[in-house]
């Protein structure tokens, strides 16, 4: 029983790149691409005002609703997925075969055709709005990602824990709720900080149902203008600094959290 | 009135193949302290984590007072209340303060109010020495300071009975004996004790009963001069020959 805290560590797939930490030129990768990046950006427009001033112009709506449906999708995925975690964890055989059938079916269909079930075929029988639908099924898709996160969290809290306040009289669902959950934040918040990246990024498919993101403006502008080139440069060169800059962020809180260790 | 308050019954506990425990038999009086002794993987802690269930027997009874733990129709959480445990490895809430662990059981099983449940807690604190500690998370203490914020936390909830799983295993030697005095002082004041331990001075200052075990079997039980002075069983010889 002397079990020994393991650094609890999630590894995810499809986050961004995470800046490594012990690359500290300042011609890390990271830096290179960031900043090249974002002086690109601001030189453009100014060697070259039309189009990429105008393109920049009209650009920012589509990604204040990138950042809408990713924030409010992350939000929700976070709800479904601590439930689906604790589904996946049940000792209850239905409510476990559920959770794991649930994220055995999203795993398994791709995103894009996830949203387009949901806005055209489930459109049949109820037609929600394009952003709710699209919302829908991020959140759909993200929730099984995250309840996977969750598990691995919870995994990670070690058994000891549970023990303890098992022994203090404490029943299975408070241990849960006051001693284990409030103890995995700390672990999977590198990894949600990676799924909401990549999130991010996958946003960029709800263009499809015509909401009008940041791929989606890009798109409205070309087809008017035909300057295809210059306008999905400045798209890609947007995801990227967005993408890189909250890599740093989720690589900066990993270090902080480690070198917190146990608080 | 139950005649013990801890009596353990022919109890037997496998873990598939592996006979962990063996048709134990052990009765313990109110205010007790029964030290329990043998080689690694003997069923000594098996046999602590039957008393308030965290392991369930394959067979056989225990009862704590007149509440049969092993009887699937008793609340098992009510003689959790009743029954402290101690472990090895501390297992403190590491997101709580030395305070709020305290706090945690009595507010959330006793449904005792925030006020009086600090109020407990600073005491338990102060009796454990570790009154300025209270606003400290686990990680910022000692193992020695660890220790005695989890058994403060066990006494919280007023047992009659206190485990004590390898308290003291975990401690680096300087620590050792700041635990030991508190489970003394607790010896001391009546509380009945069960704990696995090799501490031979606590041994010798509080414990009123020995028991070897090996192999998940109990060997031989008798008060400490009888097992270590005088061991009739020759595997007792020679474990304590090893442990000297
Ligand atoms: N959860 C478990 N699963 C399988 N075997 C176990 C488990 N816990 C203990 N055992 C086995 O039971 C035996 C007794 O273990 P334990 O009670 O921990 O011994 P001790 O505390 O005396 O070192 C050992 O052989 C150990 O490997
Ligand atoms: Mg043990």
């Amino acid at each position: 029983m002397a079990e020994i805290d393991k650094e609890a560590r999630i590894e995810v797939t499809d986050g961004a790149l995470i800046p490594d930490s012990a690359e500290k030129s300042i011609f890390s990768a990271w830096n290179i691409s960031f900043f090249g990046a974002l002086i690109i950006l601001i030189i453009l427009p100014i060697v070259s005002p039309d189009p990429y001033k105008e393109i920049l112009l009209f650009i920012p709506d589509g990604v204040a609703k990138t950042f809408q449906v990713t924030v409010l999708s992350i939000i929700f995925a976070l709800v479904v997925g601590l439930f689906a975690g604790l589904g996946r964890l049940s000792r209850v055989k239905i409510i476990n075969r559920i959770a794991t059938i649930y994220v055995e079916v999203v795993r398994g269909i791709p995103l894009l055709v996830q949203l387009f079930y949901i806005y055209y075929a489930l459109g049949k029988l109820v037609q929600l709005p394009r952003m709710t639908s699209a919302i829908i099924a991020m959140t759909f898709c993200y929730g099984a990602y995250m309840g996977e996160i969750f598990r691995a969290g919870i995994q990670g809290v070690p058994q000891g824990q549970m023990e303890a306040a098992l022994a203090l009289g404490m029943t299975r669902s408070q241990a849960i709720w006051k001693v284990i959950i409030p103890q995995t934040f700390k672990i999977i918040l590198p990894p949600v900080g990676n799924e909401f990246i990549a999130l991010l990024k996958d946003s960029s498919l709800v263009s499809i149902l015509a909401v009008s993101d940041l791929l989606r403006r890009g798109r409205e502008y070309a087809s008017t203008t035909f300057m295809y080139f210059e306008t999905y440069t400045i798209v890609a060169l947007i995801y990227l600094v967005i993408t890189l800059f909250l890599s740093r962020i989720v690589a900066y809180m990993e270090k902080r959290l480690k070198i917190n260790g146990r608080v | 009135m139950a005649e013990y308050r801890i009596q353990i019954k022919d109890a037997s506990k496998n873990y598939g193949k592996v006979e962990a425990l063996k048709n134990a038999n052990l009765n313990i009086g109110a205010g007790e302290v029964v030290l329990v002794i043998g080689p690694s993987g003997s069923g000594k802690s098996t046999m602590l984590r039957c008393v308030n269930k965290l392991e369930t027997l394959s067979s056989g009874d225990i009862w704590v007072d007149d509440d049969c733990v092993t009887d699937p129709k008793s609340d098992i959480r009510k003689i959790r209340e009743e029954v402290g445990m101690v472990f090895q490895s501390f297992n403190l809430f590491s997101h709580l303060t030395a305070l709020k662990n305290i706090t945690l059981a009595l507010t959330t099983v006793k449904h005792t109010s925030s006020e009086e449940a600090e109020k407990i807690g600073k005491q338990l604190l102060e009796r454990v020495g570790l009154s300025d500690k209270e606003k400290s998370y686990p990680g910022q203490l000692s193992g020695g300071q660890q220790q005695r914020v989890a058994i403060a936390r066990a006494l919280a909830m007023n047992p009659r009975v206190m485990l004590f799983d390898e308290p003291t295993s975990a401690l680096d030697p300087e620590m050792i004996k700041e635990v030991l005095d508190v489970m003394l002082d607790l010896a001391k004041e009546g509380m009945t004790m069960m704990v696995v331990s090799h501490e031979m001075g606590f041994a010798k200052a509080a414990a009123d009963k020995v028991v070897f075990m090996d192999e998940g079997e109990i060997i031989e039980t008798g008060t400490p001069a009888e097992v270590f002075d005088s061991p009739k069983e020759e595997r007792t010889k020679t474990f304590l020959q090893h442990i000297l």
